[in-house]
């Protein structure tokens, strides 16, 4: 019996044509995603410099981060950096999205109004948080000065407690915009009959938010926060713009202290070694958000797993 | 990206013509006579892509630009010339290296050539051409741009960074002069600080302004990151002394430096809240170029910088290399420029238009004409002789860039004078960091 051509099992077969619409999509990720990520893992074992082929060195690099103090102050920055910047961006972010599913004046501008900072060009935003916290020409201090709250101008970006905090308070500034709209949009696919049986019932305004909203936000929550999580693990911008990692390096992040080693000093190995090593702190933030988003029950009820 | 035209040409003319460079016409017939003798001629159809550090003085970037169209229109080649900022520059090279493409011509800070010596169009000739026509190159100018006896590119010049003051501050101090050694410059610094005209350098990732100043104070106290043979030397008790006198300074400083960027002190000292730094030239000339600040371009005076305790300069001044690919589809085009922008007939015109911001790297351009059109230029002229080159004693290369561009001088001051690590600490941190550059 003569087999069919692979046109005619195109034609007829529905496996293979639904092979060859995966073609695209498994090239993009390929070549994209995979094979960068790959890279980025071979150069990390060898000891390439920019414009230099390296050789296989094994774990070398890893074994000089793993004795390199800058290299661990960079991923206590990055989790100290995250997790405060995180959790404060979903509470003003879960709260900006209550406060704007009410009815009040104006709403629709304010929810426009919610967004700006985050239609605002990251450095752009990180530039002018650069001269709000200026050394010499701070807004905050020549307004406290002037206010006689302060004798001499706070030394925001100079002092490693304070850069801190300034380079936190402008991610949270940055980032707020995001959860807050996609959680508003969560709230909006609450049906209001629920709220409405709830409180025949007697419920209070809290009840409502604990056993009602919440629950039913909970994926999208989840969703969000992974997102959030990743978006300021891998933060770069809005440091490099501000800081470039000081002062003495405690605000230097895993992303930017690989890409001083890697492309300003031109070691790429030792670079891709610290980009790898934000994997393993990646991949737990997404597992979290993954076997999460699998309970069925945050949808369907408590005894629904 | 710019490309030059011969419109352009005459546009760059009528704005150099205002400072009597030479323009126009007569810059273009140098540039066709000087064509038609050069050792190097350019590929027919050749096409030049030349990255630049953005410019700080425009005066001096009209003199470039000229310069350019010029060797345009006399060899025919293409070019198209763009600028980034100066952190940019090293970045964007290493990726062209890495590549293989995107540019043909690179105009970097400090080592550049060093960083990719596999990559790099050897300038031998180039080299050897000016230096015979111009009284050879500066010390520190050869060693930054050769890698044994190869030229890996051509010192183009050095950006001078020395003592800009404010002179009522230094009067009401009680300093009829600069200092011209450390005590009396830490003595100048608290009285400054005394009479809330304070000075301040940058103690932050400030590539230029920053490691320039703190390598200052390690090798004036007779200390080395490495030693002539590479040897990790940043322990050791020069380096302590060193620390504690670098933190005398920084309680006298402004307060804030720890953030200061290359930028920072220009802003403060155009604003009158900084009275002693240690910049280019361009603080000076963004003040004499501002009719609003006149007073205060006449009370701004330059110094050297002081010696140390080992009683002799120990400066570290910007170099300023060019280089060219080795995958460049035009290698004489690229020479021939290169050997055209230091010619006489231009470089002279350029220094002129740096106004003091660029130093010749080629002693015959000791007596250029803007070493003494203005007094307050005259300590520049000294920049490519006195410094040494970025790896102090050490060998010039991969490594030694390394190490500055990973700020590990700067930040072990910086750890120490700050108070995040005492002594002992912060030169361990530094001397681990550089085992990890020198392994």
């Amino acid at each position: 019996m003569r087999e069919d051509g692979a046109w005619t099992q195109l034609k007829h077969n529905r496996n293979w044509l639904g092979f060859w619409f995966m073609v695209p999509a498994m090239a993009f990720l390929i070549f994209f995603l995979a094979y960068p990520l790959g890279l980025g893992i071979w150069l990390s074992f060898t000891d390439t410099r920019i414009g230099r082929v390296g050789h296989f060195v094994a774990t070398e690099n890893y074994e000089w981060l793993w004795d390199d103090s800058i290299f661990w102050l960079s991923v206590f920055n990055t989790l100290l950096y995250t997790f405060v910047a995180s959790a404060l961006k979903f509470a003003i972010g879960l709260y900006l999205a209550l406060l704007l599913n009410e009815n009040m004046p104006f709403k629709a501008m304010l929810r426009a109004m919610v967004l700006i900072p985050f239609i605002v060009p990251t450095v752009l935003s990180a530039l002018a948080f650069w001269w709000i916290f200026d050394s010499q020409f701070s807004i905050i201090s020549w307004s406290l000065r002037h206010l006689g709250l302060i004798d001499q101008n706070i030394n925001f970006l100079g002092d490693t407690t304070w850069a801190r905090i300034c380079v936190i308070f402008a991610n949270i500034w940055r980032g707020v915009p995001f959860v807050a709209i996609t959680l508003l949009a969560g709230l909006q696919t609450v049906s209001p009959s629920l709220y409405e049986a709830a409180t025949l019932d007697g419920a209070t305004r809290w009840q409502n938010f604990r056993f009602i909203t919440y629950p039913l936000l909970t994926p999208i929550i989840a969703v969000v926060m992974t997102f959030s999580v990743l978006f300021t693990f891998t933060d770069f911008q809005l440091i490099w713009a501000m800081t470039r990692g000081g002062p003495v390096n405690a605000t230097h992040l895993m992303a930017t202290l690989s890409y001083q080693r890697a492309i300003i000093a031109g070691q790429l190995g030792e670079g891709a070694a610290i980009s790898s090593a934000m994997i393993p702190f990646l991949l737990a933030a997404i597992m979290v958000s993954w076997f999460g988003l699998q309970r069925r029950k945050w949808q369907q009820g408590e005894n629904n797993d | 990206m710019q490309d030059f035209t011969r419109r352009t040409l005459l546009q760059g003319g009528t704005a150099l013509a205002a400072t009597g460079m030479l323009t126009g016409p007569a810059l273009f017939d140098f540039a066709k006579a000087w064509a038609q003798s050069a050792p190097w001629k350019a590929e027919p159809g050749a096409k030049l892509t030349v990255m630049r550090w953005k410019r700080f003085v425009p005066a001096e970037d009209d003199a470039f630009n000229a310069m350019v169209a010029a060797f345009k229109a006399a060899t025919g080649t293409e070019m198209n010339v763009f600028s980034e900022s100066f952190e940019d520059v090293q970045p964007k090279a290493s990726v062209a290296a890495n590549t293989g493409s995107g540019l043909d011509l690179a105009w970097g800070l400090h080592t550049l050539p060093q960083l990719f010596p596999t990559k790099v169009l050897k300038m031998n000739d180039v080299a050897d051409y000016l230096g015979k026509k111009y009284g050879g190159w500066t010390d520190a100018a050869a060693k930054t741009c050769k890698q044994g006896n190869d030229w890996l590119g051509i010192p183009v010049a050095t950006n001078g960074g020395y003592m800009t003051y404010r002179k009522s501050a230094l009067d009401k101090a009680g300093f009829k002069e600069f200092p011209k050694d450390f005590p009396g410059f830490l003595e100048m610094c608290k009285a400054l600080k005394a009479n809330n005209t304070p000075a301040g350098f940058a103690l932050g990732h400030a590539s230029g302004d920053g490691n320039s100043w703190l390598h200052w104070v390690l090798w004036g106290h007779g200390a080395y990151t490495v030693d002539q043979s590479d040897k990790i030397i940043i322990n050791s008790p020069e380096t302590a002394k060193a620390l504690e006198y670098c933190k005398s300074l920084y309680d006298a400083f402004i307060p804030g430096t720890a953030s200061w960027n290359d930028s920072s002190n220009n802003k403060a000292f155009l604003a009158g809240e900084l009275y002693c730094t240690a910049n280019g030239i361009s603080i000076y000339v963004a003040a004499k170029t501002d009719a609003s600040k006149k007073e205060l371009a006449e009370d701004t005076y330059h110094a050297l910088w002081p010696v140390g305790p080992v009683g002799k300069p120990t400066e570290l001044q910007l170099a300023l290399p060019i280089l060219a690919f080795n995958f460049t589809k035009y290698p004489n085009a690229a020479k021939a420029f290169v050997a055209f922008m230091l010619e006489k007939e231009n470089y002279e015109k350029w220094l002129d238009g740096a106004q003091g911001y660029l130093t010749q790297t080629l002693n015959g351009y000791e007596s250029a004409p803007i070493w003494t059109a203005d007094p307050k230029n005259a300590v520049f002229s000294q920049a490519s002789k006195r410094t040494l080159p970025a790896a102090g004693i050490g060998t010039v290369g991969e490594k030694a860039a390394t190490a500055i561009a990973d700020f590990i001088v700067v930040d072990m001051f910086a750890n120490y004078c700050t108070g995040t690590k005492d002594a002992k600490g912060a030169m361990a941190e530094a001397e681990r960091q550089l085992k990890r550059i020198y392994r």
